[in-house]
Parts: structure tokens; C-alpha cells; sequence
């Protein structure tokens, strides 16, 4: 069984030098005068439990915030890929339109945008104008966001082989439904990993509602780190964006191998 | 004065190397207790204190600075800039106006003086300070002093409650009036805490970045109120809404009143001179005075019951 020993040296070698490097960084760090004092400020355990469940607490607005907008993303931004994907000379404003609309929300920077929106425009005193910072957080996000993943998705569907394409309406198909069922389905299952990409990054940039005074995770940590002078509850809310973001990471990791897989085994 | 105890140095089996690194950050600590805290004998002699300068007082505050703590707009200004950066060179506001008054107890001319900005996170972050002293309507809390020193208390604080005219909170007398209400109040401040002890509204309160932020949201009527220190409550209806009002002030919650206090170094043998400088100014009359001067208004808010 020497495939099984050589995998347990591997892993016994993977151990011994992880530690090795740990304790080294650890030895490191508490070698400095310091670190009491950056211990006490950071990684205090009595404000680190203190903080957590009321952190936890916080974090279903960011939650709420991040599953709504991420479920008004995806459709809007293959619409606006699509959109500027489109090769008729008469719909060449809506091609104009998405492009201005990429280039102008992935240009400027987010608390712009949540500022103009959640104190400007409610402002206005429109009938019917929504007033909720929430609302106003979550147009943000699903502007900004649709803008990067339309062009994950364009990335996606340009990186489909013309030959698809012309293979598709050879059968018969119309370029409409060319797009629909053959080019659509292979890009999205290849932009999956950039779409988590940009969707992690939109979890953490719900942290942009406290702006507005809502009271997400982020807003809680900063109001008892500053309660208290001391910033332990920053790191009980990173925590907790790790709790979330690595399984998701882990999970679409295997999605994506399993994908890889199949489509390897059709092929041979 | 309270000091931490060293945790022994523990290493438990785990499967990441990240992990370990984070676990391994949080359980080791060296031996050896934590910075050496309290005054030293309180020698105030001008040449004897423990500058960060040699020779000069680096006092302190954020940028913006605020009306009617600091006063007197941006002319001539260095370091503050901005529209709101009221420049404390001048000695103008109530801090502006304190700060000089206790460089001059401690022996300082206005020309031996120095400003620079510190924002509130950096006032209390470990580490050696740039500042010696740093006035910025900070609070005094017990948990507050475990991070940094502070000193005696130079001003009783009381929270005010602020509207704007035809908002659901513009007729109220009384707290209960304020209950159904979505107030604001700006991150950090001792405001929020006092909307959730005294006022305990139905509704979760909006915590904003500044007080700017939190005028913007009750312009915008994403909020009914803001909950604030009484002076810069004044300060937002006279200069920051429009058809702005005080509804009133808030009852102190706890038995000692919210006081303000300078903040130093945590440890710095600077806080018992910076003690005997303010007591020297309360009893000869100069603290009340520089609040007739910049805070005369406190007193026409009426207490909410």
C-alpha cells in the first residue's frame, strides 16, 4: 500500500510544516513589546464574546440585502450583456445605452452612488418615492453589481467558439434560440467562478447600508468599538463574513470540478 | 488601574494553516504585563512634561472640526481644510477656546502650540499617540479608559433632541412623544445609547457616519429626529436645516452626568497637570465663562419628562 503511505507522508509533511510556519509567524507577532496592548485592542476575548451575538444580529440585514439584490442581479445583468451583445445596426442605441451604463457604474465608486440615492433623492419629495434607506441601499448594489456581472456574462458568452453558434443554426435554429439553448448555457456554467467572485464582493459591500443608518454587522461592530474604545468587535464581524463566504467558495469549487468532470467525460 | 494578565502560549491541532495562524495570534501573548499605567509623580513644570514635541504642546482634534466647539471658519487654516473646517489656530469655539486656555495653565504660549488631526478611531487605536492632548467632545466612560487616559471632565453633557418643522416629532413634550419615532444620531457618540436607555423607541435608530450625514437624512425624512449633544443640536437648526427646531433635552440616565473629557495617552504622565489645569479653570471662573460664550443656549431647551 505505498500510494497510501506516500499519502500520509504528504499529509504528515503538510501538517509539520503548517505548524511550523504558524508558530513561527505566531513566536513573530508575540515577540513585539506591543502586542499586549494590540491583544488587548483587538483580539480581547471578553468584548469578542461580548459582541458577537449582538454582531450576529446585525448581520440579517446584510443577509436580506445581499440575497435580494443578488437575486435582482443576475437576471439584469445578462440583460445588459446581452444587450450590448446585440448586432443589429438598428438597435444600436440599446447597444450605446448598456455601454454607457457598464462603463458609468463600475467607474464610479459605490458610496457616490448610495449617497445620491439614499440622501438625495428621497430629498425630492416625490409622491411615492420610497424613503427606506434599505430600498435605496439595494438599488445601489443591484446598479453597480448588474454593471460587473454584465460583463462576467459577456466575458462568458464571447468566450463560446463561433463555431457553436453557426453549428446551432445550421440545425435550424434561429440566432435567437441559438443563444438561448446552446451558447447561454455553456457560458454561464464557465462564469460561474467569477460570478461568486463578484457576488462575495457584494456581501462585504453590503456593509455600505450603514451609511445610510442602518444598522447592519458592520455599523454594529463600529458602534461598540467605539463604545468601548476597542475594536474586538470588528474582528467578531469578520468572523462571521467568513463563516459565510468560505463554504460558498468551497461549495462552488465543487460545483465547478464536478462541471468540469462531466463535460470531460462527454468528450472521450 | 487595570492590567492584563499574560495567557500561556497553548498550539491545539488544526487542519488550516490559516486557522492556526489566527488561533495562534489570539492564545499567545509574551510575558510581562501591559504598559505601566497612572501619573508619575505630577511634576507640571513646563520643561519637565513628557512631550511628543520637545518644547511644544500637539494638540489635537478631527477634521472637519464643529461649530460651537470650534469656531471661526477656515481663514488661514493649514491643516483643516474644507468648508466646515472651522481652524483651530485660531482659539475660537468652545474647545478651540479650552484647549489654548489649558496650554496657557501649563506654561505654553499660543506660539508653542501645535495642531494637528487625529480622527476619533486613531484617538483610541493601540500604540503610541501623536497627539498629547485630543479634544473632540469625547465622552467619559469607564470601559473607554481601559484604551486611553482621561482627563477630569470639562463639560456636563446633555443630549438634545432636533427636528425639523412638520416632521411627526415637531409638537412633542415629553419622551413618550418620541417613542414611535425613527431618530438618527451620528457613530461613536453617546447619543445612540441615549436613545436606546432613555428614549427606547419602537423603532431600531439610524446610526450615520457624521452628524452631516444624519442632517442630510433628516432633510431627506428617512428620519423624524436626531439625537445630539445640546450645543451642536443648536448648531444644526441655526446653521444646518432648514425650519430646524429643538424639541428638547434629554434627562440624564445614569446617577454621575456624561461628562466630556480630554483624551491622552493611555498612561501619559501629562493627565494629572491636565487635571490641575482644568480644576484651576473651573474655579477661577474661566470654563463657565468660555460656555457663556459658546454655549449660552443650553439652557433655553426644556428637560424632557
Amino acid at each position: 500500500m505505498t500510494a497510501t503511505r506516500s499519502a500520509r507522508t504528504g499529509t504528515l509533511v503538510a501538517v509539520i510544516s503548517t505548524v511550523a510556519v504558524a508558530t513561527a509567524a505566531a513566536l513573530l507577532i508575540g515577540s513585539s513589546t506591543a502586542w499586549p496592548e494590540v491583544q488587548r485592542a483587538f483580539f480581547s476575548g471578553r468584548y469578542f464574546s461580548d459582541s458577537l451575538p449582538q454582531v450576529t444580529g446585525a448581520f440579517l440585514v446584510n443577509v436580506e440585502l445581499f440575497l435580494l439584490a443578488e437575486l435582482l442581479i443576475l437576471p439584469l445583468g445578462l440583460l445588459i450583456a446581452l444587450a450590448r451583445s446585440v448586432t443589429n445596426p438598428a438597435l444600436a442605441p440599446l447597444r450605446y445605452a448598456a455601454m454607457i451604463y457598464t462603463d458609468f457604474f463600475r467607474g464610479v465608486p459605490s458610496i457616490l452612488v448610495i449617497y445620491v440615492l439614499g440622501f438625495g433623492v428621497p430629498t425630492l419629495n416625490l409622491p411615492g418615492m420610497p424613503r427606506d434607506p434599505f430600498f435605496w441601499a439595494l438599488v445601489t448594489l443591484v446598479l453597480i453589481y448588474s454593471a460587473y456581472v454584465s460583463e462576467v456574462y459577456r466575458a462568458g458568452i464571447e468566450s463560446i467558439h463561433p463555431s457553436q453558434e453557426r453549428a446551432a443554426r445550421a440545425l435550424g435554429l434561429s440566432r435567437l434560440q441559438a443563444l438561448r439553448y446552446v451558447v447561454i448555457p455553456q457560458a454561464l456554467r464557465r462564469v460561474i467562478p467569477p460570478l461568486l467572485n463578484d457576488f462575495i464582493g457584494l456581501q462585504k459591500d453590503t456593509a455600505l447600508v450603514s451609511i445610510l443608518g442602518v444598522v447592519d454587522a458592520f455599523r454594529k461592530a463600529q458602534i461598540l468599538k467605539s463604545s468601548n474604545f476597542n475594536f474586538t468587535p470588528l474582528m467578531a464581524t469578520a468572523v462571521i463574513f467568513l463563516v459565510i463566504t468560505i463554504p460558498m467558495t468551497r461549495l462552488v469549487d465543487r460545483l465547478a470540478a464536478r462541471d468540469r468532470a462531466a463535460q470531460l467525460g462527454q468528450t472521450r | 488601574m487595570t492590567t492584563r494578565m499574560a495567557h500561556s502560549v497553548s498550539i491545539q491541532p488544526v487542519r488550516m494553516a490559516a486557522l492556526l495562524m489566527a488561533a495562534a495570534m489570539l492564545m499567545s501573548a509574551c510575558a510581562g504585563s501591559a504598559t505601566p499605567s497612572g501619573s508619575a509623580a505630577a511634576n507640571c513644570d513646563k520643561g519637565a512634561l513628557a512631550l511628543k514635541t520637545k518644547g511644544t504642546l500637539t494638540l489635537s482634534t478631527d477634521n472637519p472640526a464643529y461649530s460651537p466647539w470650534f469656531a471661526g471658519g477656515n481663514d488661514g487654516a493649514t491643516i483643516f481644510n474644507g468648508e466646515y473646517g472651522n481652524d483651530p489656530n485660531n482659539g475660537q469655539g468652545f474647545e478651540g477656546a479650552l484647549a489654548y486656555a489649558i496650554a496657557t495653565k501649563l506654561g505654553f504660549a499660543k506660539s508653542e502650540v501645535t495642531w494637528i488631526v487625529t480622527t476619533f478611531d486613531q484617538s483610541f487605536a493601540p500604540g503610541p499617540k501623536a497627539f498629547d492632548l485630543f479634544l473632540n467632545q469625547v465622552s467619559i466612560k469607564a470601559d473607554r479608559a481601559q484604551a486611553v487616559d482621561f482627563s477630569d471632565g470639562y463639560y456636563d453633557v446633555a443630549q438634545g433632541v432636533v427636528t425639523v418643522e412638520g416632521s411627526k416629532i415637531a409638537g412633542a413634550t415629553s419622551i413618550a412623544d418620541l417613542k414611535g419615532a425613527k431618530l438618527g444620531a451620528q457613530i461613536g457618540t453617546t447619543s445612540y445609547q441615549a436613545i436606546l436607555d432613555t428614549i427606547k423607541p419602537t423603532t431600531e435608530p439610524a446610526v450615520f457616519n457624521t452628524n452631516d450625514d444624519a442632517v442630510a437624512a433628516l432633510n431627506a425624512g428617512t428620519i423624524d429626529g436626531i439625537v445630539v449633544d445640546v450645543p451642536t443640536a443648536f448648531y444644526m437648526r441655526d446653521a444646518q436645516l432648514t425650519g430646524g427646531m429643538i424639541v428638547g433635552q434629554l434627562p440624564q440616565s445614569g446617577a454621575t452626568p456624561e461628562q466630556f473629557g480630554v483624551v491622552l495617552e493611555k498612561g501619559s504622565t501629562l493627565t494629572s497637570c491636565v487635571d490641575a489645569a482644568i480644576k484651576s479653570l473651573k474655579d477661577d471662573g474661566t470654563i463657565a465663562a468660555l460656555e457663556q460664550t459658546w454655549l449660552a443656549e443650553k439652557a433655553s431647551a426644556p428637560i424632557l419628562k
